[in-house]
């Protein structure tokens, strides 16, 4: 039998350690194009300022950097210290990306962000752009790899079971890359990295405008971030909706849980922009719904349904059903029956294997099943409706508030009266949390939306994991809660020292508070 | 497909050996360098000067270990799974110690106080050679057997604890690991650095030279004379991988059986214990950078030492011997096998230019005097 804290436990330690790891890497793949903008127009003007922006957020970008990494490590043990039995049975597929991902795009980033800090004086200028160009594309291929991993998870193309093995196969690469899951999701998330880096800068930069101190300094960094965030935020958005599109062919249950809708309604279906949904009842109470918006966002058309989850429980019924059989078969299979027309009933019923695996839960051999059981099973086949439906709704609502902060600071930028609109310079400011909340609540519905399966209808997750004990677990949680709170303590120490400082931190002499110390009366503007 | 499945096997074998020497010469270096960094920089300028050597280097290098990793899981998914989940504490103890090392080469020099400053230097320091010890300990336990079993729909069980690790023979392993990277790290030390740090470096690294040998010897006859493994019958090498499907027995010297069957190999352990003496020597007389070169050739030979003893074994069972994994049967498919191929003709060629071009382009001795002038650009 499968013991319920256990996996429960083994969860949280990879919720955690991902939601934590990826508080740091959105303003790396965000940070490193802001940078190659920063220094190609240092590069092409010749400007110091730019050359000396470049410098300064390039110094918050290797504070947050040195962490992205750190807990980057912790995700690549991960896969095999917690779920091994995860590990073995798609490592022929899974590990691929993840291993050209660290051929490919790892290595591109990490040689040259070395080159970045410490080459200023061995490159020349355009040697050393190359290099922040560099770091750049091996960042965000870094990001696409990894997402074309996950997207998979979602979306498991181009494999096959096979049961001498007893594990999937891969049976076109091509098709694992180019999955559309995969595209969708890394353009989403990438943007979303460019999103919180644009509000990172424009916050900060905000605030030094807001403070009266290193004023054209700020102002320039202001620009780039609205520019580049407005074009980023927009990207996520419409990103966003094409996923939306994805997830309705191919998942389904996602769409039906994120969106409430408990039964298939005729097309097009209304969006449910607010309400409460009750799974007890199996209804969403004042909703506020706007026609049509579900039906054109996730079937582009007016006239395909949307199925709703009591029509899908059906069909997971169905399949629970064939995936008895198809166990069945396997085992026969695996004891020396191998006959041709038993592997040709099996290769049949794979498909459902998945399925079938969804009673370990209940009985260890699968073929043993009660009726109740695979009663249970089909209930347990879903997500809890109602985190699906906030997560969703909160990051949503971070998106549209961000997309107005973007546009009004691109706006009133390029009628350059942003400093008289001291209002918009707070909110910008406040709203730097706004991304990695999106950001993370995104991640929530991805990955717990994909819930009860670990690689979406194949593998269950509750025996994805490792042979270890609950005791084993709890040491190891309390160990990265540990860690990881005292990596948080000091990298924010350290980030909000160098953000007080500013510029002033890279000692050339001409910022705010070195100005202040020699000559008090020339308070502004350290210029080019 | 480019190659046969056999073929396809017996290169990914070896690629992973590549990626395991590309590690140990340059991040492994790092480590060394983390750990003689007390030894030889007295003062803060020392300690920067010999931290500036490897500053822009260590993140592109540390990038050897986790594509490592990356390529054991898509090559070798069994080994990953059943090793990371078996040295549960061993690996975590490892992954809590490497968090210190990308946050000390950083933060170390973002604040000047004494006190920040030595801190990071503890921190480096753990984040160095516990790593180092405890692959050192972990290989050393693959020549011992892991006691693990897989069931019949291959998933993996450990049956032995943390400290079980910790047997008089993977401790030696350990030291050996610690002694040859510190070695290597001297000879860089003693090339990239001047005046005293350069001395000191060349002294200390001649030291762990010396007690390195010594070890390798130790373990050497050790290996002789314990249990190995030997694979009496298992399905062809070109079928479907699976672990399960042979029969193992242990007798006693079985590792060394490889190098009387082809002599050849007899080279690897060879190089391990000439380059360590031939670095020394050059060293001493004041050659450090061919003493580099030697150190580097130490290290491919202690790792193919190992892989040539073990082979074609990966993870001997202690438990269940028939369950061992093997470079034949805990593979990938043959289509994952000849992509993975594929792509690291491609890269890894890539990554070596393009890493040369990052070394040339910072190819200059560190010396204390420029380091004190120039505090803000630099680590």
């Amino acid at each position: 039998m499968i013991d319920e804290t256990f996996v429960d436990l083994s969860r949280l330690q990879f919720a955690i350690t991902a939601l934590y790891h990826f508080l740091f890497v959105p303003l790396t793949l965000g940070m490193t194009w802001i940078l190659v903008i920063m220094e190609s127009v240092y590069v092409m003007t010749g400007r110091e300022i730019y050359r000396d922006m470049t410098k300064f957020w390039g110094k918050l970008f290797g504070i947050n950097f040195a962490i992205g990494v750190a807990t980057g490590l912790t995700m690549e043990f991960e896969f095999g210290t917690n779920w091994s039995y995860y590990s073995h049975y798609v490592g022929d597929v899974f590990g691929a990306p993840l291993a050209i991902e660290g051929l490919m795009a790892f290595f591109l980033e990490s040689t040259f962000v070395g080159m970045f800090f410490l080459g200023w004086d061995r490159l020349t200028r355009r040697q050393h752009l190359g290099v922040t160009f560099l770091m750049a594309v091996g960042t965000n291929l870094s990001a696409l790899w990894i997402l074309i991993a996950n997207g998979w998870m979602q979306n498991p193309v181009g494999a096959e079971f096979n049961y001498q093995t007893m594990r999937m196969e891969m049976t076109s690469f091509a098709e694992l890359v180019f999955n559309p899951v995969a595209q969708v999701k890394f353009i989403h998330t990438v943007s979303a990295g460019y999103v919180a880096a644009s509000m990172f800068v424009l916050g900060i930069s905000s605030y030094y405008i807001l403070k009266g101190r290193d004023i054209s300094f700020a102002k320039r960094s202001f620009s780039v971030a609205s520019g580049f965030g407005l074009a980023s935020i927009l990207c996520v958005i419409l990103l966003g909706d094409e996923s939306g599109y994805e997830v309705g062919e191919v998942q389904k249950v996602k769409l039906a849980t994120i969106e409430a809708e408990w039964h298939t309604e005729e097309a097009p279906a209304a969006f449910t922009m607010f309400g409460f949904p009750d799974s007890e009842e199996q209804v969403t109470r004042a909703a506020i719904k706007i026609p049509y918006a579900l039906g054109i966002i996730a079937t582009r058309s007016l006239d395909e349904e949307v199925e709703g989850i009591s029509d899908l429980e059906k069909n997971h019924e169905k399949r629970i059903r064939n995936g008895m059989l198809a166990y069945e078969y396997l085992d026969k299979l695996r004891n020396g029956q191998d006959t041709p027309e038993n592997i040709a009933t099996f290769d049949g019923l794979k498909a459902d294997l998945g399925y079938g695996l969804l009673l370990k839960r209940y009985t260890p051999n699968v073929v043993d099943a009660t009726e109740a059981d695979i009663q249970q099973a089909v209930k347990d086949s879903f997500p809890l409706v109602g985190p699906m439906f906030w997560s969703f709704r909160i990051m949503v609502a971070c998106g549209v508030a961000m997309l107005i902060v973007f546009a009004l600071a691109f706006y009133y930028n390029a009628h350059r009266v942003i400093e008289q609109k001291r209002w918009l310079l707070w909110a910008a400011v406040f709203s730097i949390p706004l991304p990695w909340i999106a950001i993370e609540f995104g991640w929530v519905v991805a990955e717990y939306g994909r819930q009860p399966w670990a690689i979406s209808e194949i593998l269950p997750t509750f025996l994805a994991t490792s042979s270890l004990t609950t005791n084993d677990l709890i040491m190891s949680i309390a160990g990265f809660v540990i860690f990881y709170t005292g990596l948080a303590i000091v990298e924010g120490w350290l980030m909000l020292r160098f953000v007080r400082q500013g510029p002033s931190s890279l000692h050339t002499n001409k910022y705010h508070f070195e100005k202040i110390n020699q000559q008090p009366a020339e308070e502004q503007g350290a210029q080019s | 497909m480019i190659f046969d499945y056999e073929t396809l096997k017996l290169l990914w074998w070896l690629i992973i050996g590549i990626l395991l020497i590309g590690f140990a010469v340059t991040d492994g270096m790092d480590m060394g360098v983390a750990m003689l960094l007390r030894l030889v920089g007295k003062t803060d300028s020392e300690r920067r000067t010999v931290i500036n050597t490897i500053g822009a280097h260590w993140d592109g290098n540390q990038v050897w270990f986790i594509t490592a990793g990356g390529a054991l899981f898509a090559a070798w998914p069994m080994v990953y799974a059943a090793a990371f989940s078996g040295f549960y504490f061993a690996m975590l103890l490892v992954l809590f110690a490497l968090f210190f090392r990308p946050l000390a080469f950083d933060y170390r020099s973002k604040i000047d106080t004494y006190r920040w400053r030595n801190n990071w230097d503890w921190a480096l320091l753990a984040g160095s050679a516990i790593p180092a010890l405890v692959f050192g300990v972990a290989f050393g336990n693959l020549f011992l057997g892991v006691p693990f079993n897989i069931d019949n729909l291959l998933r993996a069980s450990y049956q032995g604890s943390f400290f079980g690790l910790l047997n008089p023979f993977g401790i030696l392993a350990g030291l050996v690991s610690i002694t040859m990277l510190m070695g290597h790290a001297g000879m860089w030390l003693q090339l990239r650095t001047d005046s005293d740090v350069a001395k000191r470096s060349g002294q200390y690294g001649r030291y762990a030279l010396l007690v390195f040998i010594a070890l390798f010897a130790i373990a050497g006859f050790w290996v002789a004379n314990m249990d190995g493994y030997q694979i009496v019958s298992m399905p062809d090498t070109q079928s479907y991988a699976n672990p399960i499907g042979k029969v193992v027995t242990s007798a006693p010297g079985a590792w060394l059986d490889n190098y009387s069957a082809m002599p050849l190999t007899l080279i690897f352990p060879a190089l391990g214990i000439g380059m360590a003496a031939v670095a020394w020597f050059f060293s001493k007389v004041g050659k450090p950078a061919l003493g580099l070169v030697s150190s580097s050739l130490m290290l491919v030979g202690v790792i193919m030492t190992a892989g040539a003893s073990l082979f074609p074994f990966v993870m001997p069972s202690s438990n269940n011997p028939n369950v061992s994994l093997t470079m034949w049967d805990a593979v990938s498919s043959h289509m994952t096998l000849n992509v993975m191929f594929v792509a690291a003709a491609i890269f890894v060629p890539l990554i070596l230019a393009y890493t040369t071009w990052c070394y040339v382009k910072m190819w200059r001795r560190v010396t204390v005097h420029e380091i004190e002038n120039n505090t803000h650009g630099s680590y």
